[in-house]
């Protein structure tokens, strides 16, 4: 092994967090046989856990008949779209993409909005029961869905809503329902995150803005919230990825199997007695997708995010 | 302004997470089938649980291994591959993002590519070990398939704990592990009584995530088989009574009430920590 303390990226914790390692910074190093060995391992483990999406991919090119005949790891007869064309066709994935959409975006607007605001009163505001707040949303985040399952089933058929809000005419089955679980369930991880980021604001910074003589509300739109804005767009992505990937909300308060969002209407392409899982990697392919193109172009903000709400600088 | 966000976020948080919570409590005392009156029927639930509900100590002991799976194996891979990648090497960026692909699939999609790896008769695994005559049930036999399930649940578990820990040993201060150097300590022992001591912060954060994941793990199992034969967990059975046809509203919330109270136990450690962290 190589001396650790030459090679370690040497950026000093910062205020900002989101400081990587400039190509400037980067050496040439001697080629060892430590190194090749630290490469071997890695590609080995890389390509070994690439592997089972890899081999969702190759199934869903594949016909059932010929998998069937010779099995998941076989050489392919023929490779077609066929399984995607008819995913996207006759499983209306596209419209389940739209239910997804419908849910996705307002709620982690919504949370974004709500937890900013409350992390700043509590990093910011000299807020008596601050701590209190804190632990209340974050401790609400950390509770297990299924504790809540019931109550919120019961609640939601009792709360009617106008047919032009829901045509369930409650928040049972509706939309609004899951965005606002998700909302209140998520709250309490990005409280927790963007109050720890916060605090790492010099308060000279709004200190400045207070001479000015400027209001809370306005201290807060336009000092700390622009400087917030690393750990914003972490949280986007995480919240983006976790929403969409939602199986169980959607599982237990909605109904109408037309309203699912996709996670959930996946679970649908399986038939009663009969499941072609080809056709099902089709679908598992189409619906991962987004989230792995978010993530491969957030991949910096997204680690610079996770350090935020880890570290207290 | 001011009061009024705070309030809609404090409404919204006490009306759909900690209101459901308590009731979840109340109504664990009760027969309450959804529909029938409310009525009180003291411990009972917790008593047929304990004494004449099978799947429950089943569940109990998949959840016991799931966390301790993904503790002591899962967790340290992690950790590892992000001290392995936290130097500078080449193709880092291809290594990070395979070993985090996982954790971006619903687990419902990892339930159903387990099932193209596991699965008895055209499996890649068994094709892999050459046994197409002798195939091994995977997903089947209630003895092995919570450890096929288990290796799903860790390939995605590894890469959330590799991120954690890659943004944690990007905020060490390099000039402590220098300072070791030049104290003659190797690279082990730098690692673990320099570099690990610091990131306490992270190894908390690590540590909830797991317990959380292990008592979360629901969708999953759910995705394979509905979390029956050799898959039950708590969480499966807290669903099947309350969604289910039975609707055995009081039974299943006692199941969830069971749940809460070993997760609470994490959460208050964790919170202390916070609190501790937050009065310095």
């Amino acid at each position: 092994m190589t001396a650790v303390t030459s090679t370690s990226p040497a950026t000093p914790p910062s205020t900002t967090g989101a400081s990587g390692v400039s190509s400037a910074q980067r050496r040439k190093r001697r080629i060892t046989p430590a190194r090749i060995a630290l490469h071997i391992v890695l590609m080995t483990a890389a390509l070994g856990w690439l592997a089972p999406v890899l081999l969702a991919v190759y199934a869903s090119l594949r016909p059932y008949a010929d998998t069937a005949a010779h099995g998941y790891l076989s050489w392919p007869e023929r490779l077609t779209f066929d399984y995607y064309i008819q995913v996207w066709q006759d499983a209306e994935l596209p419209r389940y993409f739209f239910n997804t959409l419908i849910v996705t975006v307002p709620a982690v607007i919504i949370i974004l909005f709500l937890a900013s605001f409350v992390a700043y009163a509590i990093a910011r505001v000299r807020l008596p029961g601050a701590r209190v707040l804190l632990v209340l949303f974050t401790a609400g985040n950390l509770l297990p869905p299924q504790v809540l399952i019931t109550p919120l089933y019961v609640l939601y058929n009792k709360l009617p809503l106008p047919w032009w809000i829901s045509d369930s005419m409650s928040l049972y089955d509706s939309y609004l329902g899951l965005i606002a679980i998700h909302v209140a369930f998520q709250l309490g991880f990005c409280v927790f995150v963007l109050a720890n980021y916060m605090r790492q604001i010099p308060t000279e910074i709004t200190e400045a803005a207070l001479v000015d003589g400027a209001g809370l509300w306005k201290r807060y739109l336009t000092v700390t919230l622009p400087l917030a804005r690393p750990a914003l767009a972490a949280l986007a992505t995480l919240e983006f990825t976790w929403i969409y990937n939602d199986f169980l909300w959607a599982l237990v308060l909605m109904s109408s199997g037309d309203k699912l969002p996709i996670t959930s209407a996946l679970n649908n392409l399986r038939g009663q007695f009969f499941t072609d899982y080809n056709l099902l990697a089709a679908g598992a392919v189409l619906v991962a997708l987004p989230t792995i193109i978010v993530f491969n172009l957030l991949q910096k903000q997204f680690i610079a995010g996770l350090t935020l709400g880890a570290n207290k600088g | 302004m001011l009061a009024v966000l705070l309030g809609a976020a404090l409404v919204l948080d006490l009306a759909l997470v900690w209101g459901p919570t308590v009731a979840s409590i109340t109504l664990s005392f009760t027969d309450w089938n959804g529909i029938s009156d409310l009525r009180w029927v003291g411990t009972e639930n917790y008593q047929d649980i304990v004494s004449t509900y099978p799947p429950f100590q089943r569940a109990v002991r998949n959840n016991v291994l799931w966390l301790a799976f993904l503790a002591l194996v899962a967790t340290p891979l992690g950790l590892l591959f992000a001290v392995l990648l936290d130097r500078e090497i080449r193709f880092t960026r291809f290594y990070q993002s395979a070993f985090y692909l996982p954790v971006v699939l619903s687990l419902a999609i990892v339930g159903f590519i387990a099932q193209l790896v596991y699965a008895r008769d055209y499996g890649a695994l068994n094709a892999l070990l050459g046994r197409e005559n002798n195939p091994i049930d995977w997903l089947g036999d209630p003895d092995i398939n919570i450890w096929a399930v288990l290796g799903a649940a860790g390939w995605r578990h590894v890469g959330y704990v590799m991120i954690l820990y890659l943004a944690g040993l990007k905020a060490v201060d390099p000039s402590l592990k220098e300072a070791a150097a030049i104290d003659g300590a190797s690279e082990v022992q730098t690692f673990f009584r320099v570099t690990l001591p610091t990131m306490r912060p992270i190894n908390i954060i690590v540590l909830v995530i797991t317990v959380i994941e292990g008592l979360r793990a629901f969708d999953i199992v759910y995705a394979i088989n509905n979390g029956r034969n050799g898959l039950e967990l708590l969480s499966v059975l807290v669903t099947e009574n309350i969604v289910g046809e039975a609707s055995r509203i009081g039974f299943g919330s006692a199941l969830a009430v069971i749940l809460l109270v070993i997760a609470l136990g994490f959460i208050v450690t964790y919170l202390v920590q916070i609190l501790r962290e937050d009065r310095r």
